[in-house]
């Protein structure tokens, strides 16, 4: 319990990604590392052969104890990518319903000797305690745990408003949503702040926005209007249907009618804004279809670089296990 | 047996002071301070020179574990870590297996507490059958079992119109009720303060609205109903204002801190230690020191350890799926102690607190060496240091913040009733 304080659980004593459990606490030269090895993954995608052999021999476990497709899919083919074998495991259909406690299910899947676990989680902080519970020489990367974090998502959005604007230091970047119940909200927060982004507004009734959201670093608005103005990023986040039914908003219809992303309100933004959505879309709901499917929208773009971004981190963190122990190939570089 | 304590600083809250005397014990009781009274003869002296000879510390609220749910801690093995930390009583909450809402568990629980050495152990009863909050327990058959007060812990009344008869029936029964305010709804699905660490880790927060939300609640019907109310681990700065201002008003009531939240604020919870899950949350930097002024004061009454044991699976899990709560006796006096060197209050203030308080509000002589007081003391070295490693904890709950580090202030020698129930050669090691 004493080493939980001391240092950042993701970097092994060299400042090596050991494991990807969070955006908070990392630094710019590694975030701008793992964008650059993401870059050189970017072009596999569109090669005939659409694999690299860094992680051949490694058995990556998908271990999503919440239901996911599109997280999962990337991270499977991004697995697959790059020549490790895959195992998906819907664990919120099996274990967990039969009363196994998380860590037994840990320990067997250990015993089936995986290199790497992604994980999803409905609770906080539960990459981060599998993190704590696995072997040594086991990678974890968090692909969702709660409201917490979400990093590869941030990191593919990162990736994304880089190629599409270069530079981070001069952009004015709205999260507009149900801020309060997202994990990808918070990873991206800390993404823009690390990357430099000197104006983070997060949008939203006061319902959606959790209290002392400013201590993160954003400013905090509660109409459309005035949250994008002159942003250069806007980025729609999903809104559950469990939002009516928890009392938080009074339908779905009302709050198109006031946070609902239309071709007029993204004219307040900057002329070469960008949209992004973190997906599945609800059409109609937080965005116009005609503003999804619009030019400036760069939401499946967001999904291919998905892939790269997930390539990236994965063979980060295996390289830094194989310099530890030994035990396979390194080197991140594709070619 | 008659034993004198010899050398040592003799502490009485109940006085005000604190000077160099010996102690008298005879007949499980103190005979006298300073001068050895006419004809008594010594059967054991015990050197104690260098410590503090105290009477012995009281947990309102300790999770025993026994009966039910043994694989956390027992009767036995709690009394003695009690004993082994200065505690000469503690308070079993009534939320064992079954619930303590009969007399049939009060007096198993008795019984256990007769064989086991260690701290007395008093009951707290239910004040609604299974802490169900919708029926009534026999509170006149729990008080004549032996049960101190009632209480529905943390297992807030939903019904108000229930919470409001249960008060006026506890109220023309005679007993004390320890309330531990709370408005559920918004507290139901929160596992920390709600502030800036709840935001920035994504877990779901309990405002503090709702402490002052059931506080006022409670406090409109102790006044209703006549009750004599105990206000259990408040949390927020408004709350201890409203308890100043309600005591102004002329309310017989008391409240208590735990220890936790007097060293701890939320953001010691940032990195999801569940060992810094407690009910109520910890809060913020602001509220800890409206507590701590609140001990200084005596606007709280009592400071109290709220020990609960835990087994290792409780705590092994993400921070909002694990069990709340912290075994605190072990570490109870040195962190008391490093409150009184941090120059939160003195030491007769912490000691008024902890030991006085507690025993007036429970109806007994204890928490002051004036003649005729009960013998139940306790002996402490102020200078000792020592690490709180899993072999040097007593207790069988190892879910403490505080494993293996070094700690300044160790009980060595426990009386209850003039009896030694712990010297430090019961230590394992």
């Amino acid at each position: 319990m004493a080493a939980m304080r001391a240092g950042n659980l993701q970097l092994d004593s060299q400042g090596r990604l050991k494991h990807f459990l969070g955006i908070e606490g990392l630094s710019r030269d590694l975030l701008t590392r793992i964008l650059d090895n993401a870059e050189r993954f970017a072009p596999v995608g569109d090669r005939a052969v659409k694999k690299v052999p860094l992680l051949r021999g490694k058995t990556v476990a998908n271990l999503f104890f919440e239901p996911s497709t599109r997280t999962r899919t990337t991270f499977d083919l991004a697995a697959k990518r790059l020549s490790a074998d895959v195992l998906n495991l819907n664990i919120e259909a099996s274990s967990a319903k039969k009363g196994e406690s998380l860590t037994d299910t840990l320990r067997n899947l250990e015993a089936m000797q995986c290199d790497m676990f992604v994980v999803r989680h409905q609770t906080s902080g539960a990459a981060e305690f599998i993190a704590r519970q696995v072997a040594p020489h086991i990678s974890v990367i968090n692909g969702g745990d709660g409201r917490h974090e979400h990093p590869t998502q941030a990191m593919l959005d990162v990736f994304t408003i880089r190629r599409l604007k270069q530079r981070f230091t001069h952009l004015k970047v709205a999260i507009v949503g149900d801020v309060a119940h997202s994990r990808v909200a918070r990873s991206e927060i800390h993404a823009l702040r690390i990357l430099g982004v000197p104006d983070i507004r997060v949008v939203g009734p006061k319902t959606l926005i959790p209290p002392r959201i400013e201590d993160m670093g954003v400013s905090v608005h509660h109409t459309l209007e005035q949250g994008i103005a002159g942003a250069d990023v806007v980025i729609m986040l999903r809104l559950q249907q469990e939002r009516m039914q928890s009392a938080l908003l009074p339908s779905a219809h009302e709050y198109f009618r006031e946070y609902g992303l239309t071709p007029p309100r993204l004219k307040r933004a900057a002329r070469d804004a960008i949209v992004m959505h973190p997906g599945p879309i609800n059409r109609g709901v937080e965005i116009d279809s005609a503003v999804a499917d619009g030019v400036q929208s760069v939401i499946l773009q967001q999904v291919t670089y998905g892939i790269a971004v997930r390539m990236a981190v994965m063979s980060m963190v295996m390289t830094t296990q194989s310099l530890t122990y030994g035990n396979g190939q390194g080197g991140a570089d594709v070619d | 047996m008659s034993i004198r304590l010899k050398g040592g600083l003799a502490l009485d809250p109940a006085a005000g002071t604190q000077t160099r005397a010996d102690v008298f014990i005879e007949h499980g009781k103190i005979v006298a301070v300073g001068r050895a009274p006419s004809g008594f003869k010594a059967r054991r002296e015990i050197d104690v020179s260098g410590c503090v000879v105290a009477p012995g510390l009281v947990d309102l609220g300790s999770r025993l574990r026994e009966p039910g749910y043994e694989h956390k801690a027992s009767i036995a093995s709690e009394a003695h870590a009690a004993a082994g930390a200065g505690f000469t009583t503690l308070c079993a909450t009534p939320d064992t297996q079954p619930i303590l809402d009969t007399p049939a568990v009060a007096e198993q629980i008795h019984h256990l507490a007769s064989l086991a050495r260690g701290a007395r152990i008093r009951c707290l009863g239910a004040l609604t059958v299974g802490l169900a909050g919708e029926v009534l327990t026999e509170m006149h058959a729990l008080k004549a079992a032996g049960c101190v007060a009632v209480t529905n812990l943390e297992r807030t009344i939903k019904d108000t119109a229930v919470l409001k008869h249960a008060l006026a029936y506890a109220a023309s029964s005679g007993l004390a009720v320890f309330l531990h305010p709370e408005e559920y709804w918004l507290a139901r699905q929160g596992s920390m303060h709600e502030g800036a660490t709840s935001t920035r880790l994504g877990v779901p927060g309990i405002p503090r609205a709702a402490e002052i939300i059931g506080l006022h609640r409670d406090l409109t019907l102790v006044a209703e109903t006549g009750v004599r109310a105990h206000l259990c681990r408040l949390s927020t700065a408004e709350a201890i204002k409203s308890v100043v201002d309600a005591k102004r008003a002329g309310l017989a009531v008391t409240a208590d801190v735990d220890l936790m939240h007097l060293l701890h604020t939320d953001a010691d919870a940032g990195q999801f230690d569940a060992n810094f899950h407690l009910r109520p949350p910890l809060r913020e930097r602001s509220d800890r020191t409206a507590l701590r002024q609140g001990v200084k004061r005596g606007s709280v009454d009592a400071i109290t350890a709220n020990h609960e044991p835990h087994d290792a699976d409780a705590k092994a899990a993400p921070f909002a799926l694990t069990e709340p709560g912290v075994s605190t006796l072990d570490t109870f006096l040195p962190k008391l102690l490093s409150l009184v060197a941090a120059g939160a209050f003195d030491l007769q203030t912490a000691w008024r607190a902890a030991s006085l308080a507690p025993h007036r509000l429970l109806g007994s002589q204890g928490g002051t060496l004036s003649v005729g007081a009960p013998a139940d003391l306790c002996v402490f070295d102020p200078e000792q240091e020592w690490t709180a490693g899993p072999e040097a904890l007593l207790s069988k709950g190892l879910n403490s913040p505080y494993l293996g580090e070094c700690l300044k202030g160790r009980n060595i020698l426990t009386l209850v009733d003039g009896q030694v129930v712990f010297t430090a050669k019961d230590r394992k090691a």
